[in-house]
């Protein structure tokens, strides 16, 4: 039988983003509101 | 939680709907998978935050701009952006992805369990490693397959979606680098056994 060596840990389950990376990104898409014109679309974000 | 059971089609058409919290339910589902996915090309946990957020922010652009069409297919398509943007970063630095051993990251880390100190250990782990540095040597399209597939478990159909090419060429790519894996450890008279 031919060995394995390749062994599953380059992809860890335990690895996750910051929380301030998620949160901005939670917050950006609150802020995001995309209007299409025609064939153009503009991207407004809120303060 | 009713958000466990929901599947991401209907999310992402919730999301589109205007529905913030199904971003948050999407996210929270798979930050692992996708994180991990680029931190295993980057193995740098800032840059890989960089890249997941940027990932993210064309995904939002996207489904807010009502230009997302792949319904039931979120994860290999969000997948597919945050390769394209690993992509565009080793573009922009100029350099292959390569795991050096620094302060903080130590190669070991990811190759062996420190615990194990038998000899049977230490020479499949001594294994892993050559094998590992061999795995450097291939041709980029070829190694991107043979990681995904050996390394990260993934199937030659999600491969495909990620990389963009057909199944074939990903089965190509693999059978070609095991034969140039082969050839390297001929050319060097490797012996990888224990």
């Amino acid at each position: 039988m031919a060995k394995i060596y390749s062994k599953k840990a380059l992809a860890s389950k335990d690895l996750k983003p910051n929380k301030e990376v998620v949160s901005f990104i939670l917050n950006y898409s609150q802020a995001l509101t995309v209007v299409k014109v025609q064939e153009k679309s503009f991207e407004i974000i809120a303060n | 939680m009713a958000d466990l059971h929901t599947p991401d089609a209907l999310l992402v058409k919730n999301y589109v709907e205007g529905n913030e919290a199904a971003l948050a339910t999407l996210i929270r589902r798979h930050e692992s998978k996708i994180y991990g996915f680029i931190y295993s090309k980057i193995a740098d946990r800032d840059i890989s935050n960089d890249i997941f957020q940027d990932t993210f922010i064309k995904v939002i652009k996207t489904l807010k701009g009502n230009s997302y069409n792949e319904e039931g297919k979120f994860l290999p398509w969000v997948m597919r952006i945050s390769h394209n943007l690993i992509v565009d970063h080793f573009r922009k630095t100029k350099k292959m992805p390569m795991y050096r051993e620094t302060e903080e990251f130590s190669i070991f880390s990811i190759m062996s369990d420190d615990s194990l100190t038998i000899e049977g250990k230490m020479i499949v782990d001594q294994v892993e490693l050559d094998l590992k540095k061999l795995v450097e040597e291939l041709p980029e399209d070829q190694k991107e397959v043979l990681v995904m597939r050996m390394y990260q478990d993934m199937s030659f159909k999600e491969i495909s979606e990620i990389t963009g090419v057909s199944i074939n060429t990903a089965l190509g790519r693999m059978r070609y680098a095991l034969m140039n894996l082969r050839k390297i450890i001929d050319k060097h008279q490797i012996i990888l056994t224990n």
